[in-house]
């Protein structure tokens, strides 16, 4: 059994046999979000031992000197075998680090693998640091400092918050099912972020818009969800969108959206509200994809399509996935990010 | 059609249930054979790759202590944090099992050879009471842990997560080594800056003993290459006899009406059915020989090597395949050119029997060109092979080049014998001799085979023993060998030990470049230790006068093939200039290494103190002097090697090599001999009517026997005499080209003329035990058979 | 018309160079007709016999069996051929001899499933075989088997009966008895009977009487 093969069948969130349906296991002991939650920070920036998945998830669109478009990701999970924390290596939670750049024509991907306990990886809230090796997200959320390397690229980043967090669903607490299934969901999508990409062709200076979510849950899909696709939409007039559509087994789709104006003002959206349709596939690393979308939002006169950059932005990891920047045209212009799962 | 033809077909084999026990047992004890040898080999290897995989040994570099301590975890963690893609091992024994302690999460590969089964509880694995893998033997070593049993583990080892393994071992928060991923990251820091306490060991370095052991798998493979060439051609001939004797019947059946398709058809089936049932057995056999020898070959590779083997033999799908694979391929493939044989055969023979005549004439001749171009081919790769491939190029043409070569020598021996004999009888008796050669020539070539196989295998053995004794005599002359902690130790060791000893040999080394090579140069005394002991390949008159007078260097035979380096060629060192005056054979050292004089040394790499002494002493002083040693000066009994013990204990486990040998070398010789059974039992009944003239010109019975197992003797002798010089060959090309290219040394080659003489008496026995039978039968046929010969005839 | 052969040629190859056996023969054979084929050794008379009974190929010339041409057959239809239509009586007898008389008896007619029980039993009686039905044909005389042989070419009823001097090999007694059994049974069944001779006598009791000489009918 390699190193892999563990991980996919330890990791709730990729339970072998049902991949990201694996969200939707039993409970056994952990937390659940419950609604009306309130927040406390810093100390919310920090790991929930109690439950049993979260993550703390960036996504960046880029620009080069020559206006080039770039993606970056930076994310790191947390997923526990029992709802608590043990000392040395008898700690339950295991940390998975992705880190990505997207080009145009190419997409780098690496996976960092650790056991909490020992200090290989973690987040504290206060002074804020998550790492997993020598990656690191750190700062007081004002200002954050990014890295990560990997054999074939590496990157340091500056991330500066020029808007207050936004909270999604209902304060917070966003519902994913008909069933009743929910996260603690919120998010910064208003960094302003610059560094440098190191990419075999030589190092690239970039700035551009960056988005950080953190979500955590314990059971955040139900019984018959497979997976999801999941969008954060910034309009070139200033407004954004956040917006997923969770598939189903039986074809159906539970929708919801966010509206976030320029000045971080939240509008939720329940199921049906939103709706995005796959326009085109691409085949990618033995997958059809869906890399070109409709998005529509009738309550804000949304009616966007949403492309991908590079359509083979798939994530080669444990649990594979598809990750990276898109253009958005029609009603609005902009950009964004586009995460797609289950499609295994 | 079908069934009455196959009640036809296989009537055959009710009404003669010997010549069907003959190709059967043919079958199964070539089968026996190559499924016995591959058992072992197969054993052995999966053991090695398990070991391999568990502690990514040799394919890997490790970081460790300087000191060889276990470092703290958090030394670890400062490296993960620094970049460095590095993976935690933890070692230790736990009731006699060595116990590894391994990160799965950040593991190169993962964690070997676990398999993931119903077994396997994740969560378990990683927190809870800790869940074990080992093999069925391991585990029963550890009956109050959870232990999964998974056979590819390595034997006497466990393989656990590193938190379960260090709370076992007592190790909290330490780690033995760190094993470094191949692929490291864009931006790391540089490893002395976060860890200058610890020191990289290369992949490559301290695999010496997976060599060796490789030697010795190669040796196993070459008997296992060799062990199917004999039973390919015992198949071979067991086939193409079943299907001489049944010619008639065929012609028969053809000319009543079957259709030669359906009649190619059934046979082939009729055969395959056959090739099924004697290859089961045949398995079964071989697991048995296999299971015989496993044990002796077991001690041998951990005794010899330190690897561990199982002794307990396990039904590896990939032998037992192997074996039903070869009885059947082996059969598909005599049949196919028996049967291709049979479709040309004309309905009517009679009609052309010139043809026919000319058809074999021409087949003789193609078997001699075939000979002539693989011989030619054998000797070519002779000179010119460097490569493993080339090796077995050679050792494949070389042994099928000769053993087609063998019926065309034995006929124009025989022929030339014919041609000078002086009375009938001897006339007659030759030029039978003669008739009878093609129908045993496929006997004959096994026995070839099997002989120059043993002689080939016996001579690679012994003087790999030979090589490894005189090797050990000079590596392990002291009878103690003593490490000191640092060099304050060794003055005290040096104070102490003085007048109480024959010697002290300090050992001291400095890690050197030599014409691109990384080399260890040692800086040794002047001791008839050294003089009386090394063995050189190649040097001048004095080598050691002139080297401890700090003229010149001695070099092993590693770094003379790898930088082309000779004696007489000069070395720089530290700016001076060094000739070398000999070149030693250093056995399983997979780097290079020099000798110059303790003197000179101690000029050249002044900051080097020696810590590591030899020690010349009276075997039986030993244990007093250690104790002594440490009352008085504090080193402890445990730096110290008893050489002497570890020599005693080398010795002995070549004996048990040679056991493993010698049962190999019998089995062959004895399905050798069998295929001379079978040949000699077949030509029986096809003889009489040959020997029924001799008979009617006034020999007796009884003397057509002994006539007839002479000639069986006298065609084993002069098989064995070819077989001698083709085994020899065969046993240099192992020693110099297949070794050579696989480990990059030559073993020297040494001559057993008493074990060839002991072989040869072995082969003749065989031969004659075979022919004993038949010749009997022969010797009590009923006159009135004898009679029905002339009766017969027209 | 049961057999027709026309200008047969067959030219063997041999160490002094090729040898033209036959030169050229005409033949034809009715259905119930009995045919001596006589000549000195070498004549080409059991080459002529083995090309009738598709155990060879002629160089040139027509062959055809029952209206069948035997040019157009390919090895499994000639065998076919020589299971149903045609019988050979063999000189050597050609006996299986690891199956019991009974079985060898019934043998061409079961492989071409046209065994009749009664009829290989009447066989077998006619031939005096009765008592050793289970014996193997080692444990008989020459004559038995012969009669063995005779009794397995007539069991599937064959439309034409080719025999290559079968009493060759016997006595002149037995060889007499022998060809008796034969003729009775042939011209019982109704088939056509070809039979390779050098004994006068015995051609002089079939109805007609080829004589080849140098590869031509003389």
């Amino acid at each position: 059994m390699n190193a892999k093969a563990l991980i996919l069948c330890l990791l709730p969130l990729t339970a072998t046999a049902q991949g990201f349906a694996g969200l939707g296991t039993e409970l056994e002991g952990f937390a659940v979000p419950q609604p009306d939650p309130v927040f406390d920070f810093p100390t919310d920036h920090g790991p929930h031992n109690d439950y049993r998945i979260e993550w703390w998830y960036l996504t960046a669109n880029l620009q080069g000197p020559d206006g080039t478009p770039y993606g970056l990701q930076w994310t790191l999970f947390r997923s526990a075998m029992a709802p608590e924390e043990r000392e040395d290596w008898k700690s339950p939670q295991l940390w998975m680090g992705h880190a990505a750049v997207t080009t145009p024509d190419h997409h780098y991907v690496s996976e960092r693998l650790a056991r909490g306990g020992v200090g290989q990886a973690g987040v504290i809230a206060d002074p804020f640091a998550a790492w997993i090796d020598d990656w690191t997200l750190q700062g007081d959320w004002e200002t954050l400092q990014m890295t990560a390397s990997a054999p074939d690229f590496a990157y340091e980043m500056t991330l500066t918050a020029e808007g207050p967090l936004v909270f999604h669903g209902d304060d917070g607490y966003s519902v994913k099912s008909a069933a009743g299934q929910a996260s603690y969901y919120y998010s910064q999508p208003f960094f302003r972020i610059a560094g440098t990409l190191q990419l075999p062709q030589g190092d690239i200076p970039v700035t551009g818009n960056a988005w950080l979510d953190r979500e955590w849950s314990s059971q955040p899909l139900a019984d018959n969800q497979t997976g999801w696709d999941w969008f954060s939409l910034s309009f070139d007039d200033g407004n954004k969108l956040m917006g997923f559509r969770l598939q189903q087994t039986d074809g159906n789709n539970y929708t919801s959206a966010t509206w976030i104006t320029a000045d971080g003002q939240t509008t939720a959206y329940p199921d049906g509200a939103l709706s995005a349709t796959p326009l085109d596939t691409h085949n990618t690393a033995g997958r059809d994809v869906p890399v070109r979308w409709q998005v529509q939002l009738p309550a804000k006169d949304v009616n966007v399509t949403v492309e991908a950059i590079n359509p083979d932005a798939w994530m080669a990891t444990s649990i594979p996935y598809w990750e990276g920047p898109v253009t958005v045209t029609g009603s609005h212009a902009g950009e964004g990010y586009l995460e797609m799962t289950g499609y295994e | 059609m079908t069934r009455v033809t196959l009640r036809a077909l296989l009537s055959h084999w009710w009404r003669n249930p010997m010549q069907l026990f003959t190709l059967l047992a043919g079958l199964a004890l070539a089968t026996a054979l190559w499924s016995g040898v591959q058992a072992v080999n197969a054993e052995a290897r999966a053991s090695y790759d398990a070991a391999a995989a568990t502690l990514g040994e040799g394919q890997y570099d490790r970081l460790i202590r300087r000191d060889g301590q276990p470092m703290d975890q958090a030394t670890y963690i400062a490296l993960r944090r620094a970049g460095w893609l590095v993976s935690p091992v933890v070692q230790g024994r736990y009731n006699g099992v060595r116990i590894v302690g391994v990160d799965p999460l950040t593991a190169p590969g993962g964690i070997g050879p676990i398999e993931l089964q119903d077994g396997t509880d994740i969560g378990s694995f990683f927190t809870g009471q800790g869940q074990l893998f080992a093999n069925a033997d391991t585990a029963a070593d550890l009956p109050d842990l959870t232990v999964v049993v998974s056979p590819n583990t390595a034997p006497g080892t466990a393989v656990t997560d590193i938190g379960v393994a260090q709370r076992l071992l007592g190790k909290d928060n330490q780690i033995d080594s760190l094993l470094v991923l191949p692929r490291q990251p864009k931006t790391q820091a540089a490893l002395d800056a976060v860890v200058p306490q610890l020191t990289r060991q290369q992949a490559q370095a301290g695999s010496d003993i997976g060599r060796l052991t490789d030697s010795f798998h190669l040796n196993l493979t070459a008997f296992g290459l060799l062990s199917f060439a004999v039973g390919i051609f015992i198949v071979h001939g067991a086939i193409g006899l079943a299907f001489e004797q049944r010619r008639p019947v065929v012609r028969t059946l053809r000319a009543l009406g079957l259709p030669l398709r359906r009649l190619v058809l059934l046979m082939g089936a009729e055969l395959m059915l056959f090739a099924l049932v004697a290859g089961i057995v045949g398995v079964a056999l071989g697991y048995v020989i296999a299971a015989l020898l496993l044990p002796d070959v077991a001690a041998t590779l951990r005794g010899l090597y330190g690897a561990d083997v199982s002794g307990t033999l396990q039904l590896r799908p990939v032998w037992w395949l192997s074996g039903l694979a070869i009885a059947l391929g082996g059969t598909a493939l005599a049949a196919s050119g028996a049967l291709y044989k049979l479709s040309k055969m004309p309905l009517l023979a009679a009609a052309q029997p010139r043809a026919l005549a000319m058809a074999a004439g021409q087949s003789a001749r193609l078997q001699g060109i075939g000979a002539a171009l693989l011989l030619t081919l054998s000797v070519t790769l002779m000179f010119t092979a460097n490569g493993l491939i080339g090796g077995f190029g050679l050792l494949a043409s070389l042994l099928i080049g000769a053993a087609l070569a063998l019926p065309l020598i034995l006929d124009r021996i025989l022929a030339a014998a014919s041609a000078m004999a002086r009375s009938v009888k001897a006339q007659w008796f030759w030029a039978d001799t003669r008739q009878q050669l093609p129908g045993l020539s496929l006997a004959l070539m096994a026995l070839l085979l099997a002989m120059a196989a043993n002689v080939g295998v016996s001579t690679m053995v012994s003087s790999f023993r030979l090589t490894f004794v005189d090797f050990l005599d000079q590596r392990l002359a002291s009878e103690l060998y003593v490490r000191t902690e640092d060099a304050t130790q060794g003055a005290a060791l040096i104070d102490f030990a003085t007048p109480r000893v024959d010697a002290i040999l300090p050992i001291q080394n400095a890690d050197v470049q030599i014409a691109g090579q990384p080399t260890e140069v040692y800086g040794t005394r002047d001791h008839s230790t050294y003089r009386d002991n090394w063995v050189f390949l190649q040097s001048t008159p004095t080598p050691w006068d002139t080297t401890f007078a700090g003229q010149t260097i001695l070099i092993n035979e590693q770094l003379s093939r790898r930088a082309g380096l000779n004696v007489g060629d000069v070395i720089p060192l530290q700016g001076q200039d060094f000739t070398i005056a000999g070149v030693y054979g250093d056995y399983g050292n997979p780097i290079g290494q020099a000798v110059i004089g303790e003197d000179i040394f101690a000029t050249l790499y002044p900051g080097i103190a020696p810590e590591n002494f030899g020690i010349r002493i009276n075997p039986d002083d030993v244990p007093t002097f250690l104790s002594e040693l440490e009352a008085a000066t504090g080193i402890a009994a445990t730096q110290s090697i008893n050489q002497a013990g570890i020599k005693a204990i080398s010795l002995s486990i070549f004996e048990r090599t040679f056991t493993v040998t010698t049962a190999l070398n019998i089995l062959t010789l004895a399905v050798a001999g069998f295929a001379i059974l079978m040949s000699l039992l077949t030509l029986a009944s096809m003889r009489i009517p040959q020997l029924a003239p001799a008979w009617a010109m006034g020999m007796t019975r009884s003397q057509i026997g002994k006539l007839e197992l002479l000639r069986a003797v006298l065609l084993a002798v002069l098989t064995a005499m070819i077989a001698l010089p083709l085994g020899l060959a065969l046993a240099w090309a192992l020693l110099a080209v297949v070794n050579v290219a696989a480990f990059g040394w030559q073993l020297p080659m040494y001559l057993f003329p008493a074990d060839y003489a002991r072989l040869g008496l072995f082969a003749l026995l065989a031969a004659a035990l075979a022919a004993l039978w038949p010749a009997r039968r022969l010797a009590r046929t009923p006159p009135a058979d004898l009679l029905k010969v002339f009766s017969n005839e027209r | 018309m049961l057999l027709h052969a026309e200008n047969i040629h067959k030219t063997y190859t041999t160490a002094d160079g090729p040898f033209e056996v036959l030169r050229g023969v005409d033949l034809t054979l009715g259905g119930g007709e009995t045919l001596a084929l006589t000549g000195e050794s070498g004549s080409g008379k059991s080459t002529l016999l083995h090309l009738i009974g598709g155990l060879d190929t002629p160089d040139t010339g027509v062959i055809r069996l029952n209206g069948t041409d035997m040019a157009g057959l390919d090895d499994s239809g000639r065998a076919a051929l020589r299971r149903g239509t045609v019988g050979v009586v063999f000189q050597q007898f050609n006996l299986i001899p690891s199956l019991k008389v009974a079985d060898n008896i019934a043998f061409q007619a079961r492989l071409a499933d046209q065994h009749d029980a009664a009829w290989a039993e009447t066989l077998a009686e006619r031939m005096g075989l009765t008592p050793h039905l289970n014996k193997y044909p080692e444990q008989l005389s020459g004559g038995q088997q012969q009669r063995v042989a005779i009794a397995r070419t007539l069991a599937p009823k064959p439309r034409l009966v080719l025999a290559d001097e079968p009493t060759g090999n016997l006595d002149e007694s037995t060889a007499a008895t022998v060809m008796d059994l034969m003729l009775e049974l042939v011209s019982a069944s109704g088939a056509g009977l070809l039979m390779v001779t050098h004994s006068e006598a015995l051609a002089a009791r079939l109805s007609r009487r080829l004589h080849l000489k140098a590869g031509q009918i003389a």
